[in-house]
């Protein structure tokens, strides 16, 4: 059974990329032939369309070239100005990228996605402007030409033997989301440009003559056509995956291309990009290493470098590889990666060499059973193009020897001293052994200086010693002329040994650089592993990153962090490492932009490539966590461009990348180790804090209960004995009167002392109770147990609660709901925490207990009032001092100071605590009327919606 | 003087508390036996037979709430448990396991014997007039098997769920009955969560039976806790 359900993650992928593309405005492409077929116009109008609609269209840059049509469409269309910027001594003028992202228009027409901007602006590129306007959600629409596409360039170029130099990755164009083709016959075509609709007359002529032959412009249509076919079919290929109308499942292909040292390199890398893009498949492009190649000119290895970032821009993935048998580590690397196919140039070399030394390809042939093999043939290079890479190389190539060329010299010269010291002493010893001995050391001599200084040397070494042998030693001597031709086997065979043991050597060398180089490099990155380890503070990762890479690059490193506003700042708390990292001169406004879009910007990037300094983002697992900047060190001419390359490197890059990860990751790793102490601290005192509260409300409460309890039971005990001496006071009556009153008046003092300790441990109780009551409401930690309550019943308890302080006054409860219109007649159900509220009311009460005067009434009323209850209690007493209605919930206020009555004012600020967390407000007022005084206090709960009632006999 | 009114276990571990309660129940002429930890307080319920035990909840050996579902497993003593104020929750859990009724510390001698001698009264009560199943509280009289209710003397009209809820209050009369018990009770285990059904009930009741309904006599809140009625 065939399940026939698309592939869940495949789903949640394309949702996924479908949820990024709403937040990311909508690219659609005017696309055509060549120049002239009227996309500019088509673009126009659409856009006049548009803005008919109500959309916001405006235009960023239009290149009429003077085509009245074209310009006729621009009216009323709104244009954006235009950036001028200097450019040696001209003023060029070009588009405001930053104008149109403040504009933020829905859509920005932007012709000419090809164009590449002038130097000074952000971007190289304006494909890479337009990027930024899709990212930041502006629709665009543009024009393309199909000869700017990158894998068709060379395509076009053999066709019309014209190269454009301006050229769009393919997956810019695969990205957009509408393509448009613009068509036009070629016939027509020609038409136009004759009447000079194109081109003014003497452009005209000039174009036409090289550029639209009609043969070129037919293959030129019918490029344009077919990519927008081929781009249709893909669109219908994934409907079909969409709607899951055919089971088609393809494995996966996965390309690898090889790319070689020579010029042809360029056309490999795009073929396969072609032949990638038709099959749908990832593509990786690598360049061996050989230690052959090593010995390469700077400039030729610049050539791959570049020809690997062209794989690089036509979304190949990118490897350096080493080793010395080409088709085992292409073909190792290979299987490691999955690929299915490989891509090779078809060789250079002539049918004899291959029979003599089996080439790559025969190689890869017989070792690749498992791989397919492409090999493509190659073409003859446009001419212009090689000279000019010769130039460059020569250019380049100038300072590059120098290094090597002590050391190479030096070889020679020994070679040389090695050859007359073993002519010296052969000479001496030639006496005593026969000549064949004497060829011996002579072979000895061109092994050292061989195994010493590599091949050059060796194949001169054995030159000369078979020269002074042969003038030196051989009959006839002092002649270069031999007399016996067997000789001529030991001079052939001191050459051969020469050769070989010179490959060997350098051979072997190079591997021991290359292993070299590895450890290098995985001791530097264990190093700083190690040490970012045990590092404890961001300022210490800082240091010693800069510290390793500092070294390791040979550049100015500086690292950027976040502060709390999202700001990069370059801080200089890292004065202690060595004095070169300061004085580096940062640019805050392109650290800031690769810190906001986590891409690298600067040296050697699409994005401010003229910057000095490269800007990489530290991407940590959570979040991006800094920027590192590296500058790289120019005090020298020479070194300058070698550190320059050093950067360029792909392996080098690659390690630039691990630094900063593994930087970020530290960063991002002492980020949590200080999030988590913190936690740890706040638990800490927070398990504090809730121990203190309960042992001091239990060892409180003990004792606070025992005196309370026992100047009750005084109390009881004294009123009883008091009943009995009444008693026995009626019994005799009559007798002793003087002993008797004297006792009386004992007994009633000792009772004003009992009444005096019960009031002043209650007033104590009531103290503690609001303490703690306080302390629990501030920790925060105090949850509200919400319910659905009826207010009468909690009024009920705390007038029950309240009793005693009461019960000199009058009260008056009016729970009727009269004022309100909204619920006459009858409170609705009301959501709190009533334990909390039954507080509030209790704290109101005995506060207007304390300060009303005896005998006068107390009230308490609620009504509702549009989406609140309002509750309050009101008393006859003086009143609140002016101005201090609102310090009143301030802690420890009281309404008259150092007054007889208890209280620390703690009351109103835990009724404030309480209603805040209900959402609610409490505040005091006087009464307006000016016969009566006495303060209202009054708090608000919202009424919410209550839930339903029982229905079931409500009405009976 | 041997002729005490009644036998009382005294469960609590703070000396100070112990002996101030112990001089206020002798004042009053009861016994009282204490014990310092739950197991001996056990042993002590065990062999003095005591008509009201008094339990502090935060013992050092076991949990108050172990002590109390121990007796209910045997007995149906009164249990009077003492706990600190704010912890509504430990009270209504002592309630739910079996308890009958609670202090929260700190208190006064008078709450305390109040408590005591209600629960004593409850005791007789049950004895007596349980057959008859003719109740009076105040001015209200309820016939259960009648299934009649009057306020001094005039007939009330009570709702069937009102006087299912009523008829529970007043079995359980003297006790604190938590939200939880009467929900189950009264609308059944599925009602436990809408607390809202007994308070507008409860209402009603006040309402019909009460003199001043905001200010109850005998349908009495225990904030936080239950209700009681006396």
């Amino acid at each position: 059974m065939v399940d026939e359900r698309p592939n869940p993650d495949q789903l949640l992928d394309k949702i996924n990329k479908e949820a990024e593309k709403q937040k990311r405005g909508r690219l659609k492409i005017f696309f055509g032939a060549c120049a002239g077929v009227g996309k500019t116009f088509a673009m126009l109008s659409s856009a006049r369309i548009m803005q008919q609609e109500g959309i916001d269209a405006i235009v960023g840059i239009v290149e009429t070239h003077g085509r009245s049509g074209t310009q006729a469409q621009l009216i009323g269309l709104d244009i954006l100005p235009l950036k001028k910027l200097a450019y040696r001594d001209r003023e060029l003028t070009e588009f405001d990228l930053d104008a149109a992202l403040a504009r933020k228009p829905a859509l920005v027409l932007v012709d000419e996605l090809a164009h590449s901007n002038v130097e000074g602006s952000r971007h190289p590129k304006r494909w890479q402007d337009v990027e930024e306007l899709l990212a930041a959600g502006i629709n665009v629409y543009t024009t393309l030409n199909v000869q700017h596409i990158e894998s068709l360039n060379d395509v076009v170029g053999q066709i019309t033997g014209v190269r454009v130099s301006e050229t769009i990755p393919d997956k810019v164009f695969d990205m957009a989301d509408e393509v448009t083709l613009v068509d036009l016959p070629a016939d027509e075509l020609l038409q136009r440009l004759q009447d000079g609709k194109v081109y003014q007359a003497q452009q005209a002529e000039r174009a036409g003559k090289s550029f639209f032959r009609k043969g070129n412009l037919i293959a030129l249509r019918e490029m344009a056509l077919r990519r927008t076919a081929d781009r249709v079919d893909s669109q219908m290929r994934e409907y079909r995956s969409d709607s899951a109308i055919s089971p088609v499942w393809q494995a996966k292909d996965r390309l690898l291309v090889c790319v070689g040292t020579g010029p042809e390199a360029e056309r490999l890398v795009r073929v396969a990009a072609r032949l990638a893009h038709s099959l749908k498949s990832d593509w990786l492009a690598v360049y061996v290493e050989t230690p052959k190649l090593q010995r390469l000119s700077n400039a030729a290895r610049d050539h791959i470098l570049k020809t690997l970032k062209l794989a690089e821009t036509l979304g190949a993935e990118t490897a350096t590889l080493s080793g010395t048998a080409v088709a085992s580590v292409v073909l190792g690397y290979a299987r490691s990666r999955n690929v299915s196919k490989i891509v090779v140039g078809k060789s250079t070399r002539s049918m004899l060499a291959r029979l003599i030394l089996a080439g790559v390809i025969d190689d890869l042939t017989n070792q690749a059973t498992d791989i397919d093999l492409h090999v493509v043939s190659r073409e003859k290079v446009l001419a212009e193009k090689s000279s000019d890479a010769l130039d460059i190389a020569n250019q380049n190539s100038m300072h590059i020897a120098h290094d090597t060329e002590g050391f190479k010299f030096k070889g020679y010269y020994l070679a040389a001293a090695a050859c007359v010291a073993t002519s010296l002493l052969a000479a001496m010893i030639l006496p005593y052994f026969e000549l064949a001995n004497v060829v011996m050391l002579f072979l000895l001599g061109v092994i050292l200086i061989s195994s010493k200084f590599g091949r050059g040397p060796g194949i001169f070494s054995s030159v000369i010693s078979v020269a002074s042998f042969d003038f030196f030693f051989v009959q006839p001597r002092f002649s270069f002329s031999v007399a016996d031709t067997q000789y001529l086997l030991t001079f052939a065979v001191m050459f051969v040994v020469a050769l070989v043991i010179s490959n060997l050597t350098s051979n072997l060398r190079y591997q021991a650089m290359i292993a070299m180089q590895r450890e290098k490099r995985s001791r530097t990155l264990y190093d700083l592993g190690k040490s970012l380890a045990s590092a404890l503070t961001s300022a210490h990762i800082i240091e010693i990153s800069v510290h390793h890479l500092t070294g390791i690059f040979q550049s100015k490193i500086a690292i950027l962090l976040p502060n709390s506003q999202e700001k990069v700042t370059y801080q200089t708390a890292n004065h202690l490492i060595d004095k070169n990292s300061s004085d580096i001169d940062l640019d805050l406004g392109i650290a800031q932009w690769v810190y906001d879009h986590q891409q690298q910007a600067g040296f050697g990037t699409d994005t401010l490539p003229s910057a000095p300094i490269l800007y990489i983002p530290l991407q940590a697992p959570m979040r991006t966590r800094g920027v590192l900047a590296i500058l790289p060190n120019n005090i020298m001419d020479a070194n300058f461009s070698k550190t320059k390359r050093t950067l360029f490197l792909p392996e080098q890059r690659q390690l630039l990348d691990t630094f900063a990860s593994q930087i970020a990751i530290a960063i991002e790793r002492v980020h949590y180790v200080d999030v988590a102490r913190d936690a740890l601290v706040s638990m800490e005192s927070e398990r504090l804090r809730n121990s203190v509260l309960s042992a001091i409300s239990h060892d409180l409460n003990t004792p606070l209960t025992t005196i309370v309890a026992t100047a009750d039971l005084l109390k009881q005990q004294l009123s009883i004995e008091r009943r009995e001496s009444k008693q026995q006071e009626k019994e005799q009556q009559e007798s002793v009167q003087a002993g008797k009153k004297h006792t009386r008046k004992h007994d009633d003092k000792r009772h004003e002392y009992v009444e005096m300790l019960y009031e002043q441990s209650i007033r104590m109780k009531n103290l503690v109770v609001n303490l703690l009551d306080m302390a629990r409401l501030q920790s925060g930690k105090v949850k509200l147990n919400k319910q659905w309550q009826m207010l009468e019943e909690v009024v009920g308890t705390a007038l029950r609660t309240m009793k005693q302080s009461l019960i000199k006054h009058h009260i008056v409860v009016d729970l009727t709901n009269t004022h309100s219109t909204t619920f006459s007649g009858e409170l609705p159900l009301i959501e709190f925490d009533a334990v909390l509220i039954d507080r509030v009311l209790c704290n109101l009460l005995d506060n207007a207990a304390k300060y009303a005067p005896e005998g006068s009434k107390i009230t308490i009323s609620a009504r509702t009032q549009q989406q609140d209850m309002l509750v309050s209690v009101s008393d006859e007493g003086l009143g609140i001092p002016e101005n201090l209605e609102n310090q009143m919930f301030d802690k420890f206020t009281r309404g008259e100071k150092e007054s007889a009555k208890a209280g620390v004012g703690l009351g109103l600020s835990i009724c404030k605590a309480i209603i805040e967390a209900h959402g609610g407000k409490i505040w005091a007022s006087n009464k307006s009327s000016p016969v009566e005084t006495g303060a209202i206090f009054t708090f608000s709960l919202p009424l919410g919606t209550p839930p339903n009632l029982p229905t079931d006999e409500l009405l009976s | 003087m041997s002729n005490h009114l009644a036998n009382i276990v005294l469960i609590e571990d703070e000396q100070q508390i112990r002996r101030f309660v112990t001089a206020a129940l002798e004042n009053e002429s009861f016994q009282v036996f204490t014990a310092e930890t739950g197991k001996q307080g056990l042993i002590e319920i065990a062999t003095r037979k005591p008509d009201v035990v008094i339990l502090d909840l935060g013992l050092p050996d076991i949990d108050g709430l172990e002590v109390i579902r121990d007796i209910r497993t045997w007995s149906n003593i009164p249990v009077i448990v003492l706990s600190a104020r704010t912890y509504e929750t430990e009270k209504v859990a002592a309630l739910d396991a079996g308890a009958d009724d609670f202090l929260s510390k700190p208190f006064g001698t008078p709450e305390l014997l109040a408590r005591v001698r209600a629960q004593l009264r409850r005791r007789t009560m049950l004895n007596e007039t349980g057959s008859e199943g003719i109740h009076e509280f105040g001015d209200i009289r309820i016939d259960l098997p009648k299934r009649l209710v009057s306020k001094a003397g005039q007939l009330v009209h009570l709702t069937p769920i009102e006087f299912r809820l009523f008829t529970e209050l007043v079995k359980n009369a003297g006790r604190v009955v938590t939200q939880r018990q009467l929900l189950k009770e009264v609308w059944g285990p599925s009602y436990i969560e809408n607390e809202h059904y007994l308070r507008i009930y409860m209402s009603h009741l006040r309402q019909k039976l009460e003199n001043n309904p905001t200010q109850p006599e005998h349908f009495i809140t225990e904030i936080g806790v239950g209700f009681r009625f006396i």
